[in-house]
């Protein structure tokens, strides 16, 4: 006679534990998808380039006055999100909330220079194709910024209201993991707008 | 076991034996509320995958509707039963119909219901998400509709290739209702690409590894991870093309710096994986239907599923076969032709392995079984001549002919149409209780054999003899007169053979013969379950030794055998286990969500943001984005019940 196969475990975690869960999963999965959206902005952005005539670009040496601190404040603000992670990770729900805060405050800045950023160009959405391409491109990215900071506000008021814990924790990790995103990918496009010229492309 | 509690985060499963009461408890935990509330509410897969196949096979009758009309209008040369513009909107349209809103959602509606049966779970891993990947489907499909029936459909065929797309040749809202259209139902195959990579991830029973799966299972994974790579790239080509029409950008557009091979590049980097998309799990029915009635396992398991994944590996770097006559230099070419035609290999192992099958077994011969076994004899058709369009050489003689048409009809009716009908004959049983008519049924499989064969052979004849594609009629002195009547005398007969298949289900609805759980002595898991299986859909959570666990003692593979009768009970709430990535040992215990409204509201949102996009409408758009976002702030809420947040200062 065939003996049966048994599974008998010892205790498992109930319900998302720590970082772990199928929401992290989830999240990875959005991110992999908002990842290869901003892989064909930016393979449109090339491919147009690429096969656009001598002048292409809508300006031959972008303006990084504004450009450069912004981008690294928002990369800044990914630190300062990843220490409020660690706080609600050991339970310091204080510095959670700072960290959540102030992360929340740097993305605002982040999205209010680059509406001035937008106002200051000398080109409409419509000027050209690589105008079309910038504004659309950095749009999808101020989009992204929006839904962040949304997050980043529920976040807070989660914190406040006390939802989190060591143990329970992973809506904020993945929260945190979404900013990370939106910061990560800003970086691609900050590079391929305003930094390939000036190594020629497009021009 | 103990109590499972925000608190207490870890706990011991409690193991015991299958018992009525167990299953009486389990009914009411799982169990979807009455009512139009509680049909609105359902998160059930079973429920959300019948409601895919009804949906999708709804929608492949108004799609083979319309090919009827286009096939009268061609029955004869300089023929005038539609005016050109119609035509147009009518081949758009059907194409539309069949590859994006009946193709890929009844491959979706069927792994929907099938998967949790299939590998031992109680549920999807994300059920109000696969809600919501139906509703917007749903959604997408009304508002892509809509657009046909207020004469706005589209009517540069299904692959809408600029610049005729934009707005100064194409004025109207055809095209805007197809972009957003688009938009919106690229929204529920993400959706559901996410749910089924992470279902397979993480919700099989113990000891389902990775090399215990139904190819079923390897066809719809793959096809998922390629729809959540290649989705946004049609989805940024609708939107920018929407862009383009009414906000003025230049994104197409020649004179500004754009480029219209864009739209061919993005517009086919998602359009050919997702051709793979919407023939692997149809291919993984003909898979795992035929062993069942050649009574063996299927011949090359590891090699048929690894060819599947093979063939969407190669798939990602074929795009540009479908572009060989717009003028791209010569390495180009040689690259995707090579690339296009190594996709034979994988193919051939699958066709291979499906005759080994046969060839070794001992058919019994349903109508499922000719399904399956007939779409052998067509993939190899439409096989043979992808390989002849993956030459360059040839593929300038042939492209934008009827050839393509004819190759493209036996792709996606051989290996997409087929063995759905072949799948519905194996498994209407399993979802309702009841078995279809067999000799209705052998009636539909020849008349749809013939026909189709009837219809669409000719075509690769009058494509070779030059008639083009995508226009509306052709003169007499081409001669091609008779052979398109029989073309379109063969489509009705195939029509025909569809229509006795519905009148099957509906008469087999009613009155077809009760079937026990398991009619067809299958071997996989779903036919342990009764049919219609329960709502939490194994009473105790099964271990599985093997690829069959049915036929084990038959087989005698091994000395251990899957355990379905004993394990964990699960039994304190709406409870199901997770388990690890390639072993499939336990790894937590999930608190499933229950039954919610949250994802039909989300997808009415949506729909109203939609048309207020399409309409301009700012208040519209308003109050469709702003529902929308409550209802996912309302979503995202972190749940005591589901143990995603610690009892408020407790």
């Amino acid at each position: 006679m065939a003996e049966l196969a048994e599974t008998r475990p010892a205790a498992l975690p109930v319900g998302p534990t720590g970082s772990e869960g199928v929401g992290r999963s989830g999240m990875l999965a959005l991110i992999a998808t908002e990842g290869a959206l901003f892989g064909y902005l930016l393979f449109s952005y090339y491919y147009n380039g690429g096969s656009g005539g001598p002048n292409w670009v809508a300006e031959a040496r972008p303006d990084l006055r504004l450009a450069l601190p912004n981008t690294i404040l928002l990369l800044l603000s990914s630190l300062v999100i990843w220490r409020a992670e660690k706080a609600t990770r050991l339970g310091d729900r204080r510095t959670a909330l700072l960290g959540s805060g102030l992360t929340l405050l740097m993305g605002t800045v982040f999205a209010v220079v680059q509406w001035f950023e937008w106002k200051a160009k000398s080109y409409g959405i419509g000027a050209s194709s690589a105008a079309s391409l910038y504004y659309v491109t950095t749009g999808f990215h101020m989009a992204h910024v929006v839904v962040g900071l949304i997050v980043l506000a529920l976040l807070f008021l989660w914190t406040w209201l006390g939802y989190f814990s060591p143990v329970r924790r992973i809506v904020f990790t993945n929260g945190a993991l979404y900013w990370h995103f939106v910061d990560g990918v800003w970086l691609f496009v900050f590079t391929t707008y305003y930094l390939t010229p000036y190594l020629g492309f497009g021009r | 076991m103990t109590a499972v509690a925000p608190g207490k985060p870890r706990a011991v499963p409690e193991v015991g034996r299958d018992t009525p009461e167990l299953r009486a408890r389990l009914q009411a935990i799982w169990e979807s509320r009455r009512g139009l509330l509680g049909w609105l509410s359902s998160v059930d897969h079973k429920e959300i995958g019948l409601r895919y196949i009804v949906t999708s096979f709804v929608l492949l009758v108004i799609g083979g509707v319309e090919a009827l009309a286009l096939r009268l209008q061609l029955a004869g040369p300089d023929l005038s039963l539609l005016t050109p513009e119609q035509y147009n909107i009518l081949f758009s349209t059907h194409g539309m119909t069949m590859i994006f809103l009946y193709a890929s959602p009844i491959l979706s509606g069927f792994s929907n219901y099938l998967w949790p049966l299939m590998l031992g779970g109680r549920d999807m891993a994300f059920p109000r998400l696969n809600a919501l990947s139906y509703w917007i489907y749903l959604a997408a499909a009304v508002f892509l509709y809509t657009g046909f029936l207020v004469g706005a459909g589209p009517n540069d065929g299904w692959f809408n290739y600029v610049p005729y797309g934009e707005l100064q040749y194409n004025p109207g809202l055809n095209q805007d209702y197809y972009a957003l259209g688009m938009v919106l139902l690229g929204l529920s195959t993400t959706v559901g690409a996410a749910n089924f990579i992470v279902t397979l991830l993480r919700m099989r029973a113990p000891g389902m590894s990775i090399n215990n799966l139904p190819i079923l299972v390897w066809g719809t994974m793959t096809a998922s991870v390629a729809n959540l790579i290649v989705v946004p790239a049609v989805s940024l080509a609708f939107f920018m093309l929407w862009l383009d029409r009414q906000f003025g950008t230049q994104f197409f557009q020649p004179q500004a710096g754009g480029q219209p091979l864009l739209w061919q590049h993005l517009f086919w980097m998602f359009g050919h994986p997702w051709v793979y998309a919407i023939v692997l799990p149809a291919m993984g029915m003909v898979s795992d239907g035929l062993p069942i009635f050649c009574r063996r396992p299927l011949v090359g398991y590891t090699a048929v599923a690894l060819g599947t994944v093979a063939t969407m590996l190669l798939g990602f770097g074929v795009w540009v076969h479908h572009m060989f006559a717009t003028g791209l230099p010569g390495l180009s070419l040689s690259f995707f032709s090579a690339a296009s035609i190594l996709i034979a290999v994988p193919s051939a192992i699958a066709v291979f392995a499906w005759i080994a099958t046969i060839w070794l077994g001992r058919p019994v011969v349903t109508t499922a079984f000719l399904f399956f076994a007939s779409m052998i004899v067509l993939f190899v058709i439409g096989g043979v001549s992808g390989v002849m369009t993956g030459s360059v050489p040839v593929d300038w003689q042939l492209t934008d002919t009827y050839f393509v048409v004819a190759h493209l009809h036996y792709v996606l009716i051989g290996i997409n149409v087929f063995p759905v009908v072949g799948a519905t004959y194996l498994w209407f049983p399993k979802m309702t209780g009841r078995l279809l008519d067999e000799r209705l049924g052998k009636w539909s499989f020849w008349t749809m054999f013939l026909g189709f064969n009837l219809g669409f052979l000719p075509m690769h004849l009058v494509g070779l003899w030059g008639m083009p594609r995508r226009v509306y009629t052709y003169p007499a002195e081409l001669g091609l007169g008779p052979t398109n009547l029989i073309i379109s005398i063969g489509s009705f007969v195939f029509a025909v053979g569809v229509l006795l298949f519905f009148v099957n289900i509906v008469a087999s609805l009613r009155s077809g013969a009760r079937c026990g759980d398991n009619p067809w002595d299958g071997p996989s898991l779903e036919w342990a379950t009764s049919s219609p299986p329960p709502p939490y859909n194994f009473a105790v959570v099964p271990t599985i030794v093997s690829r069959h666990p049915l036929w084990e003692d038959r087989l005698q593979e091994r000395d251990e055998r899957s355990n379905l009768g004993e394990g964990m009970l699960l039994d304190q709430g709406k409870l199901a286990l997770a388990t690890s990535s390639l072993d499939a040992e336990p790894l937590r215990i999930l608190e499933m969500p229950e039954d919610t409204i949250i994802p039909f509201l989300l997808s009415v949102s949506l729909l109203l943001l939609f048309f207020g996009l399409l309409l301009k409408n700012v208040p519209l758009t308003l109050i469709g984005g702003i529902a929308g976002a409550l209802s996912l702030v309302g979503w995202f809420w972190p749940r005591l019940g589901l143990l995603e947040r610690e009892a408020a200062h407790g």
